[in-house]
């Protein structure tokens, strides 16, 4: 089906009855997938509740090699990129568009600055050698234990697979912001910004548990 | 409904093959679905010929694989290594390609909106997407078999997935993209089902198909997202060697299993339901009678679909897993029986007393309940964690299973596809040819799977290559079923053509049955009703 009529200024498509409906149906489907985004997220919790069981000390370890500021900024750059995110659906519901794509330039910003000190991270521990697994390559000066090589497998799926979700939802933004400057959204019609919201919500709830499963048990 | 047929159809009335491949109309996405599935059903259905011929007689006569052309093979590969892949493939293509799309992207795609009375599915263009995904998977999967192919069995179980030198990865990753197109199909589903009933269509005023797809959709959407984490790590593992799944670097192996069958189970599950949801629908259609205790067959399928996200350690009762976990999951592994068997007296009792017509899909819905019936009780005997020792890894599983998938879900499939073949193509199919197709699948699959059990219980292991003298004679048995399955499937193919070539014009509901499908212009319009639909009443009023 491609058809579609424009019911109240909204583009409706023929299969829904009006605007709410097709608004409630794609909200409905959204918050699905994002059911499945935490449930794959869940999978390397469980992994990392089991092996925490089992090996404490390297754990401790591994929390031990990373700098808890960095991952306290970083958390402090994505809760506020969250308020902005959602300041940006706000404008747009009381039609102050401009004010909107604002909002949302900083909300990309703050994902720069997150994408930017991971970035650091990374480099510093590939510096000093912390490969994830059988990769693991000691230096002079960094900690030693037999399995931190499983310690960093963890670290790096975890924050990578996360990182990846974090430019996806940085692409999106981009995508509703430029739609929005077009003038594509009203006060009535806004479904994909409060959809890539919601999206960027959840990567960020996700890094509020990375955080201190990596950083600060141990 | 009363309007005179235009005779314009969702099938001529854009006209182009691009216009097909960029359609978001749900029933031409479910012909794209169609034409895929059944060709990797041929791809895997010749494979599995192929095993099967290999175990005609023990090797010390030499081994058909030595057959297979020099471009498929790599340098090397001793004949035993061939049969392992041979193997692998028709499992994973079998599973991922066929079993799991089969009915809920075909019959679901095309006959959910229209049982339940909507115009299409509630995101057409996420439905178009997710075919392009299952093929971009799917065409991955198979170009495997032009790089170093796969050895590992549809499982991928660790330690030997992370060391064989076969391309594991890129059957990993073809396997998270087809699961990614599974939840995008379910997810799709549930909101239709929740969003777009016509007025009046209560849930439970739905077709029980609708409710199976449904739990099925269900169980997509909550159990795909651990196979695509579990996949990923594999590859992560092999790439990286991350050590979550490598003993050697202090991961566990059967972490992988646990993993693997929490998702793998409830699969079998996504594979199963939606085949009960159509024999449902025949059963009634083909007695002419209210179907006996809807609401228990409709609460069911949501029983089983609960159920299954608890019954994964079963695959694990020799890997080491702790007795009491053992304990507890064969007990709930028989749970399962129950809501089965309430739908198989349901049925039963269903055709007690209606005038049954004993036409091609029903006698398909006969023998599912027949190989239903042997495959789910031997379930509950592999459920029984002593028994299980001995059975674990025998021709026994080999046999349950198939009796499951095959006696079960491809039944199904093929009653279904007789059913609506006149309602998908407008064209009547050969009631004869359709029932030749079914005695020689029916004989044919008892002939090939029965023997099978009696193997596993003498102990003829699974997935092997070779096996003593003592098996032959029974193994011989088998190869010759399977012939007399691919003469009913090539009956079956040409009872189509024929059908879809020459066929008369089929009338609009020809079956006589109650459900919303069959208001609906056989073929159906683009947007399916002339009048959208008011449910007034049951689906299966007849009297």
């Amino acid at each position: 089906m491609s058809t579609s009529r424009l019911v109240n200024g909204v583009e409706v498509a023929s299969h829904y009855r009006d605007a709410n409906h097709q608004y409630q149906s794609n909200k409905e489907g959204l918050w699905l997938f994002m059911v499945t985004e935490i449930l794959m997220f869940g999978g390397l919790f469980v992994g990392y509740i089991i092996f925490h069981g089992i090996y404490p000390e390297m754990f401790a370890e591994g929390a031990r090699s990373l700098d808890w500021k960095m991952g306290f900024i970083n958390t402090l750059v994505l809760i506020f990129s969250s308020f902005t995110m959602a300041l940006g659906i706000y404008f747009i519901q009381v039609k102050q568009n401009k004010k909107a794509t604002i909002a949302l330039a900083v909300t990309i910003a703050c994902g720069f600055v997150f994408m930017l000190i991971k970035y650091l991270e990374y480099t510093h521990k590939f510096h000093l050698g912390l490969y994830p697994g059988r990769m693991l390559h000691m230096h002079e000066g960094a900690p030693e234990h037999a399995n931190l090589g499983m310690y960093f497998g963890f670290y790096y799926c975890m924050t990578g697979l996360h990182g990846i979700h974090v430019m996806i939802g940085m692409g999106l933004i981009g995508w509703v912001m430029i739609k929005n400057m077009r003038g594509d959204f009203n006060e009535k019609y806004f479904t994909p910004v409060e959809g890539v919201g919601i999206f960027w919500h959840i990567v960020d709830l996700i890094w509020i548990f990375l955080f201190p499963l990596l950083y600060l048990v141990g | 409904m009363g309007h005179v047929s235009t005779g314009k159809s969702y099938i001529n009335e854009e006209p182009g093959l691009k216009s097909w491949f960029t359609s978001l109309d749900h029933k031409r996405i479910a012909i794209l679905y169609f034409v895929a599935v059944m060709t990797f059903f041929l791809i895997g259905g010749i494979m599995a010929l192929l095993l099967r011929l290999e175990l005609f007689s023990p090797n010390t006569a030499g081994s058909v694989m030595e057959h297979i052309p020099n471009f498929l093979r790599k340098a090397g590969d001793t004949p035993a290594d061939l049969y392992n892949q041979v193997m692998t493939y028709h499992g994973a293509m079998m599973v991922f390609m066929v079993i799991v799309p089969g009915i809920p992207a075909i019959f679901g795609n095309f006959f959910l909106p229209l049982q339940i009375g909507a115009k299409d599915v509630a995101f057409p263009r996420l439905n178009l997407l997710s075919w392009y995904v299952f093929m971009a998977g799917a065409a991955l999967a198979v170009s495997t078999f032009f790089f170093s192919k796969i050895d590992t069995g549809w499982t991928f179980y660790t330690p030997y997935s992370i060391r064989s030198g076969t391309s594991v990865v890129m059957m990993v990753v073809a396997a998270f993209i087809m699961g990614m197109s599974s939840i995008l199909t379910g997810l799709n589903f549930i909101v239709t089902v929740h969003k777009l009933r016509a007025p009046g269509m209560t849930m439970w005023r739905m077709p029980l198909f609708c409710w199976a797809i449904y739990s099925t959709a269900i169980i997509q959407v909550l159990a795909t997202p651990i196979l695509a984490i579990t996949l990923l790590l594999l590859a992560m593992e092999r790439t990286f060697g991350v050590g979550i799944f490598d003993p050697k670097l202090g991961g566990d192996p059967v972490l992988f299993q646990h993993f693997f069958w929490f998702y793998s189970h409830p699969a079998v599950y996504i594979m199963i339901l939606p085949a009960m949801g159509i024999i449902s629908e025949l059963i009634t259609t083909y007695s002419k009678k209210t179907i006996f205790g809807y609401t228990a067959i409709a609460y069911s399928s949501i029983g089983i679909a609960a159920v299954s996200f608890f019954v994964w350690g079963h695959h694990l009762f020799v890997s080491g897993q702790s007795e009491v976990a053992g304990i507890v999951f064969s007990f709930l592994t028989m749970l399962v029986g129950v809501p089965t068997a309430i739908k198989m007296f349901n049925w039963l009792a269903t055709l007690y007393k209606g005038s049954i017509e004993f036409r091609a899909p029903l006698l398909y819905a006969l023998g599912f309940l027949f190989l239903f019936a042997i495959g789910g009780m031997t379930g509950v005997i592999l459920a029984v964690t002593a028994v299980d020792v001995h059975f674990h890894d025998t021709y026994f599983v080999v046999a349950h299973f198939h009796y499951v998938m095959v006696g079960g879900t491809l039944m199904a499939i093929m009653g279904g596809l007789f059913h609506w073949f006149p309602k998908i193509f407008g064209k009547m199919h050969s009631e004869t040819g359709a029932i030749m197709s079914w005695v020689f699948i029916f004989i044919g699959f008892n002939v090939t799977f029965f023997p099978q059990f009696i193997l596993g219980a003498k102990g003829m292991p699974r997935r092997y290559f070779d096996y003593i003298p003592e098996y032959e004679q029974l193994n011989k048995i088998s190869t010759v079923g399977s012939w007399l399955i691919a003469t009913g499937f090539i009956i079956a193919l040409i009872t189509v053509i024929k059908g879809l070539t020459s066929g008369a014009k089929a009338p609009k509901n020809p079956w006589g049955s109650k459900t919303l499908e069959w208001h609906a212009e056989s073929p159906p319009i683009m947007h399916n009703f002339e009048q959208d639909p008011i449910v007034t009443a049951g689906p299966y009023e007849y009297k």
